[in-house]
């Protein structure tokens, strides 16, 4: 788990302009810097925590991302991370059917504090897609990485979604119509942590 | 009394918010929690969780914030300060930080202060 987690931030960083870019177009152009911001802070702390169970890790890691990413994606994604954790507490390893559980949980929590749902331009249009495409696969029996592949590939999809549709939700709800055509970057930096957790699996 | 946290994105609005509210009202217990902990833009856990420290007492503590994760992070401290009486209120943050702090040093309580920043929200400014 840490080792995904470092390529996480890894990836945020490399991406952290482009993230940044996205943002600009409808928000505060903020998200990008941010998030590498408050996954640096992560990594810092995650060589302490070897030999630590997967709970604590992600919720050490949402308790972070809350104090020090300092935008929405910062009480969004820590949120998502500590009602993971919370779910995989005690878990040394991870199959298909706790990762589903850690997912839904991790929805739920950023539902209740962003108070959003689909189709209002956010995470979560990466995310519930992913979602239902890794349950439809665990539940039929595929392999993690198999309903995983599917997962990934619904949360691109829903970040080509995010151009389609008007902001509802978020700073970008305040440009409305004129958000129609944009990439929404919290769903872009979601997809961008389910598709480097596949690659590191 | 009641104490009062300002929240928002900016230090220096958070800060302008208090410093009109003080004229108005010089003994409130109002502080500011705006802007991260270097002073940039965004919402600290950190600072807010402090500023509510700092003005809390029994009477308990009104929290005014901007917009966004403003919202998100100060629901966040009020669940780590679970049990403690404070009360997110939902109101415009100058007009509504500057009426909270007038009445919060004139003994209103925190149940009454969300009606008055209704009050405040409904004031209007133009006659036409």
């Amino acid at each position: 788990m840490i080792d995904i987690l470092k390529a996480i931030a890894a990836k945020i960083d490399e991406e952290k302009d482009y993230l940044t870019e996205l943002d600009n177009e409808i928000a505060d152009g903020d998200h990008g810097v941010n998030m590498a911001k408050g996954f640096d802070a992560v990594v810092a702390k995650l060589d302490a925590m070897a030999g630590k169970d997967i709970g604590s890790i992600l919720k050490t890691t949402g308790m972070t991302l809350v104090s020090t990413v300092g935008g929405s994606a910062g009480p969004l994604y820590g949120t998502a991370f500590m009602k993971a954790g919370a779910k995989l507490a005690g878990k040394n390893e991870m199959d298909g059917k706790d990762l589903v559980e850690a997912m839904e949980a991790a929805i739920g929590g950023i539902q209740m504090r962003g108070k959003a749902t689909t189709g209002e331009k956010t995470m979560l249009d990466a995310l519930c897609p992913a979602f239902d495409a890794l349950k439809e696969g665990i539940e039929a029996g595929e392999d993690l990485k198999d309903a995983l592949t599917k997962a990934v590939k619904a949360a691109e999809d829903g970040v080509e979604y995010t151009k389609t549709i008007k902001a509802t939700k978020g700073r970008a709800s305040y440009i409305g119509d004129r958000s129609i055509g944009h990439q929404d970057p919290g769903a872009t930096s979601a997809f961008y942590m389910l598709e480097t957790l596949l690659a590191n699996i | 009394m009641v104490g009062v946290v300002i929240v928002s994105h900016s230090q220096t609005l958070a800060e302008g918010v208090v410093e009109l509210a003080k004229l108005m009202a010089s003994d409130a217990k109002i502080v500011a929690a705006g802007g991260l902990d270097d002073g940039t833009p965004g919402t600290s856990f950190e600072k807010i969780y402090n500023a509510v420290e700092e003005v809390y007492s029994d009477d308990g503590v009104a929290v005014l914030m901007d917009m966004g994760s403003a919202v998100m992070t100060t629901e966040m401290v009020i669940e780590a300060m679970e049990g403690r009486k404070i009360v997110m209120l939902d109101g415009p943050v100058v007009e509504g930080g500057v009426v909270v702090a007038l009445e919060a040093s004139l003994g209103t309580p925190l149940e009454e202060l969300q009606e008055k920043v209704d009050e405040a929200r409904d004031t209007k400014k133009l006659d036409n």
